[in-house]
């Protein structure tokens, strides 16, 4: 397919304590995709293999349709790429510093970077060290937007940020999704900034994809169930992920939330979930997936 | 157009969207042939994702409210309000026959069914 601009296949790499076990990502053209997971789930591992900045045990990493470790060079051209921690030189001015990145790229376009630098009001001849957190983000998006990537990778760029620079961020993305060849993979423990404009959501923990779907369905089908502990005892059939029980009652995420309407009704009290929500009773640790009796 | 979206609503944002939509070109609000933003537009201006801005004119274009025309965008639809009106006045006819079933096995008289209607519709 033509649409696809990212596509994993069965991707592994093994290191000793964690391994990323065979994943599978698509995404289309014209869209966001949030890569949620808790620390440590393997969300800078793949970004790193995307990137092709460290090297894949097995399988395949497509982006514009082509392998990313043959086509290494030209498919940079089109990518941007923001850190969470930005890799710039903190002695130089911003200035200075972008035109060192600048010749990196053919097709770079000064004027597009000059619009960012004065919408995001870029201090340009002050020294990187002394920029603030969100400037620096802001600074690392002006560069990665201005050579007309069509792919932009973010690997955690809201986190440390405050909400008005978040916002911020999420309304430049959605500016840059007015192209409809465009996408947007952003990788992110903050799941409320994907709440709103994310498309797809991918889940990762433990190195495995827990669910890859459209944010939509995600928060249609899912739900909270509360109850009393006694309800658990009762032939429901309903299977419930991430179990939690107090001296008081129960509370669990359940994927099917006609079932849960349909076996459990008003007996129980049904929630709408967040995204954070999902991610949490997904990874919680311990007894995970209850099965039901 | 006016759309307002609510993040605690039940109801689904595509659905909100739809709903409102419906509601204005019902209404006259939106007229027939008047061009709607495109769905990134639409996406970006509410702060949603474009799957959701796609699936509610998809709905709408499905139900007949709507037509996109492809590379030229989308356009409120001819609709014919006397047939829209005859649907609802159906449905409410089926709501209604339903509601009379239900009074009459606990033995409501018409009386109080009536007063319990005049409450309700009061209150709306």
């Amino acid at each position: 397919m033509m649409n696809k601009i990212l596509e994993i296949t069965n991707l592994r790499k093994n290191y000793k304590n964690f391994s990323l076990k065979g994943i599978n990502i698509t995404l289309e053209r014209g869209y966001i995709m949030g890569f949620i997971g808790p620390n440590g789930s393997g969300k800078s591992t793949t970004i790193k293999l995307i990137m092709n900045l460290i090297k894949k045990d097995s399988g395949e990493i497509k982006i514009f349709g082509l392998d990313n470790e043959q086509n290494d060079i030209s498919i940079k051209e089109r990518i941007g790429f923001v850190y969470d921690e930005n890799h710039f030189y903190e002695e130089l001015t911003v200035k200075e510093m972008k035109d060192v990145i600048r010749p990196f790229y053919s097709k770079w376009d000064e004027g597009v970077f000059n619009q960012y630098a004065k919408n995001f009001e870029l201090p340009l001849k002050k020294e990187i060290k002394h920029l603030s957190k969100g400037m620096k983000m802001k600074f690392s998006l002006a560069i990665a937007l201005s050579h007309h990537a069509e792919l932009l990778i973010m690997d955690e760029p809201t986190s440390g940020l405050d909400p008005l620079i978040r916002s911020e961020l999420l309304d430049v993305l959605q500016s840059l999704l007015q192209d409809e060849n465009k996408s947007i993979f952003f990788s992110s423990h903050i799941t409320s900034d994907l709440d709103k404009v994310a498309d797809y959501i991918t889940l990762i923990d433990n190195g495995e994809i827990i669910l890859s779907q459209t944010k939509d369905e995600l928060l249609e089908e899912y739900c909270i169930v509360k109850g009393r502990k006694s309800q658990l005892d009762t032939h429901h059939g309903v299977n419930f992920i991430g179990l939690k029980q107090n001296d008081f009652g129960f509370e669990a995420l359940s994927k099917n939330k006609k079932e849960v309407l349909n076996q459990l009704g008003d007996s129980v009290l049904i929630e709408k979930p967040t995204l954070e929500d999902i991610m949490l009773f997904f990874t919680k640790r311990g007894d995970h997936n209850v099965p039901s009796h | 157009m006016n759309i307002i979206i609510s993040n605690f609503s039940d109801e689904p944002i595509y659905l909100q969207i739809v709903n409102q939509l419906k509601e204005q070109i019902v209404k006259g609000e939106l007229t027939e042939s008047q061009s709607l933003p495109s769905i990134r537009k639409l996406a970006k201006e509410l702060n949603i994702s474009v799957i959701t801005t796609k699936r509610a004119y998809d709905e709408l274009e499905k139900e007949g409210f709507i037509v996109t025309v492809a590379g030229k965008g989308s356009y409120v639809a001819s609709i014919n309000k006397e047939l829209f009106r005859e649907t609802k006045l159906k449905i409410i006819e089926e709501k209604l026959t339903e509601a009379i079933h239900t009074a009459k096995l606990v033995g409501l008289t018409l009386e109080e069914l009536q007063e319990m209607l005049n409450i309700i519709y009061e209150g709306w």
